[in-house]
């Protein structure tokens, strides 16, 4: 069999990340970063990355642990704000404005870009209250009817509906992890963001729990712009149109998911896609 | 294939390994297993005699001796002339005389006095009391129940136990009390006045209903000021202070500031709120304002330990939703955390209940007989009434004392079913 490649002799070794190939840009672009570089401490975990995401289309993240595509989709709604000691640079910006602009307001950054997390995480509280807090919090809706039609129709779109119509008023720990992973993100769509991020949404999840995500996902795109992160590379063939492979902080190549699964440009992404480490 | 006897069952190097140890292990086991219930049980033991001593101890302290006196209400030796207040009258002159027809053989003028002696001091307002509430039994003799003194009352509860005159009590004193209990003049009752009256130097007459009041008042001033403080610092120190060398210094400092001798936050209390701000001595106020001193660090640390435990992935799942730092704090962070804060603050709360020193130290030690009736009254509490009653030399206040102890059990433990009535809501939810 092939000899085995760590991530450290791919860097030392005689393949080196000079610059991302592939197409990083697009015509439609719905989010631009340029040069983006990301510390935690004296640690640089982010290189230099320069990419875009389109406009009603899935990108997927992919790339070995540790490889900085969490950190980077973090970046995109601020959520790295939160950890002390982390400094961000580069340029983000969204339908024209620049999200780490000193008049741009996280709070409002994060209800247009809104984010799924790896673990479910819904809140100890009824799932009615779960899917009614952003909308709550951003006064979306007016009237108890309204804020009823919006919980219902994010928990639809979110393909959780039926199953929970019974029992809105139960806590939303108590569903399983599947539902309660789709209950996350019923609760992102209530408050209508233009782009989700979703950082390993199913790797918590069975196969069956997984495919309802996926089958979720790509009907999401028809109205949101979706940046995914994910470790499973068919998922990533599966549900995205665009690709990009992070490795060790940097962007090491991107364009279209068909182009990267079946004719990757870089040894590393062949390496990688081709199951030879990560 | 049948089924082998794990015991002769062929084994590897491995499996023998590791059943040679097995023994050793079990026996660790037990043995600590064995170690954990002798502490429980010992726990149990010392909580039943402490609480059976004081329950014993403080059950006579709620009855009460009542003496039946035949009071003659006679206009001459009431001194009442037409038109006179009834309140204005001599009630101790008619009582003596009415108590010594009672006993016509005493005659000796120290007898006479000793005589008196049995009944409690209280008796004349007693006698006092039942003829303004009935003016038309003036001129007439009247059976009035009074309280008889605390010597008596102590003897009459310990002589069926004792056998034997108590040294308070002698020879002649004994003998009329039988013949006032052979009469059938001697009544035990409920004593309800434990309950509804203040401190008195009497024992008979001694109740907690003074110092429960301040002790319930100091509380309040006390939850009031220490439990928002005590969130909103844990809440800014946990979610929104920056964490560099000051918040470092002034976690140090509220640990410290936990285990600073309370006497020193009683001084604190005189030199600075009574002296230099002129607050009132004795004030529930100002003993709620040290003891919130005291209480502060216990709820602090116990919230922000709280506040630290609630994962890290509630508050990004609201911040991602785009709540703001105050919102995720306050729909989230703080209700999971809410329990645990209760916690704190009972713990804290509770030691501030049994609070006496640096009570002592803002003049809340007073001998007080007025029921508090604002924050500024002067006011002791239960553990300094029970300090006082436990320095007083009279025995009637050895039941006394062990019944305040059983109040102020009995306060705590109200206290803290209500924070697990609280506790259960938030946990519910």
């Amino acid at each position: 069999m092939n000899t085995v490649m760590t991530s450290e002799n791919l860097t030392s070794g005689d393949i080196v990340i000079n610059g991302s190939v592939g197409t990083p840009f697009c015509d439609d672009a719905k989010m631009s970063m340029r040069n983006v570089n990301v510390f935690y401490a004296e640690n640089q975990a982010i290189h230099d990355v320069s990419l875009d995401l389109a406009k009603n289309q899935v990108t997927a993240l992919i790339g070995p642990s540790g490889c900085g595509k969490s950190t980077f989709l973090r970046c995109i709604n601020r959520m790295n704000d939160l950890i002390p000691q982390c400094k961000v640079t580069g340029s983000f910006v969204m339908d024209g404005a620049e999200l780490y602009a000193k008049n741009m307001d996280p709070v409002l950054l994060r209800a247009r870009v809104g984010m799924v997390f790896q673990k479910p995480n819904p809140f100890p509280k009824s799932i009615y209250e779960n899917v009614a807090y952003g909308p709550k919090i951003h006064g979306l809706a007016t009237s108890k009817s309204e804020l009823d039609e919006i919980v219902e129709t994010s928990l639809q779109k979110a393909g959780l509906f039926n199953e929970v119509k019974d029992r809105l008023d139960k806590p939303g720990t108590g569903l399983s992890g599947g539902q309660q992973q789709r209950l996350c993100i019923a609760r992102t769509i209530a408050v209508s963001p233009e782009v989700i991020l979703m950082d390993e949404p199913a790797s918590a999840l069975d196969p069956i729990a997984t495919a309802v995500i996926e089958e979720l996902i790509s009907e999401l795109k028809e109205k949101y712009t979706i940046a995914i992160v994910t470790h499973s590379m068919q998922q990533a063939a599966r549900v995205s149109q665009k690709t990009a492979y992070f490795h060790l902080g940097k962007l090491v190549e991107m364009g279209d998911t068909k182009q990267i699964f079946t004719n990757p440009s870089h040894q590393l992404t062949e390496n990688y896609i081709s199951g030879r480490f990560g | 294939m049948t089924k082998q006897d794990p015991q002769t069952m062929p084994r590897s190097a491995v499996t023998e390994k590791i059943e040679l140890g097995l023994a050793k292990r079990h026996r660790r086991e037990n043995i600590f297993r064995a170690f954990g219930l002798t502490a429980v049980i010992f726990g149990f033991i010392l909580v039943f005699f402490l609480l059976f001593d004081i329950t014993s101890k403080a059950l006579p302290a709620f009855h009460q001796h009542w003496v039946k006196v035949d009071v003659n209400y006679s206009e001459k030796s009431l001194r009442y002339a037409a038109g006179d207040n009834l309140a204005d009258l001599s009630y101790r002159n008619t009582l003596r005389k009415s108590i010594y027809e009672t006993f016509p053989e005493v005659k000796a003028r120290r007898d006479k006095r000793q005589l008196n002696g049995l009944f409690s001091s209280n008796a004349e307002f007693a006698i006092k009391e039942h003829l303004i509430a009935n003016p038309d039994h003036l001129g007439t003799t009247q059976p009035v129940w009074v309280r008889v003194d605390d010597d008596v009352d102590v003897y009459l509860k310990e002589v069926e136990k004792l056998g034997e005159p108590l040294v308070r009590i002698d020879q002649k004193e004994a003998q009329w009390i039988k013949t006032l209990v052979d009469n059938g003049a001697i009544e035990k009752r409920f004593n309800i006045e434990f309950f509804t009256s203040s401190d008195s130097r009497e024992p008979e007459l001694a109740g907690v209903r003074g110092a429960l009041t301040g002790t319930f008042l100091t509380m309040i001033v006390t939850l009031v000021l220490s439990f928002p403080l005590g969130v909103a610092a844990a809440v800014y120190l946990e979610e929104f202070a920056p964490k560099n060398r000051w918040t470092d210094m002034i976690e140090v400092n509220i640990n410290n500031l936990a285990a600073v001798p309370s006497i020193i936050f009683g001084l604190l209390g005189l030199a600075v709120i009574i002296n230099l701000f002129g607050m009132p001595r004795s004030a529930p106020l100002v003993g709620g304002i040290v003891l919130t001193l005291m209480t502060l660090p216990t709820i602090i640390i116990a919230s922000r330990a709280s506040i630290k435990a609630v994962p890290p992935s509630i508050r990004e799942a609201a911040m991602g939703l785009g709540a703001s730092r105050v919102q995720t704090t306050f729909s989230h962070v703080l209700p999971m955390a809410m329990p645990g804060i209760l916690t704190g603050t009972i713990i804290g709360m509770a030691q501030a209940l049994g609070e006496t020193a640096p009570l002592l130290m803002i003049g809340m030690v007073a001998f007080i007989v007025d029921v508090p009736s604002s924050f500024t009254d002067a006011s002791t509490v239960m553990p300094v009434q029970i300090f006082l009653w436990a320095d007083s030399p009279e025995r009637g206040f050895l039941a006394k004392t062990s019944a305040a102890i059983l109040v102020l059990l009995g306060f705590l433990f109200l206290m803290n079913a209500s924070a697990a009535y609280l506790r259960r809501r938030f946990e519910s939810k």
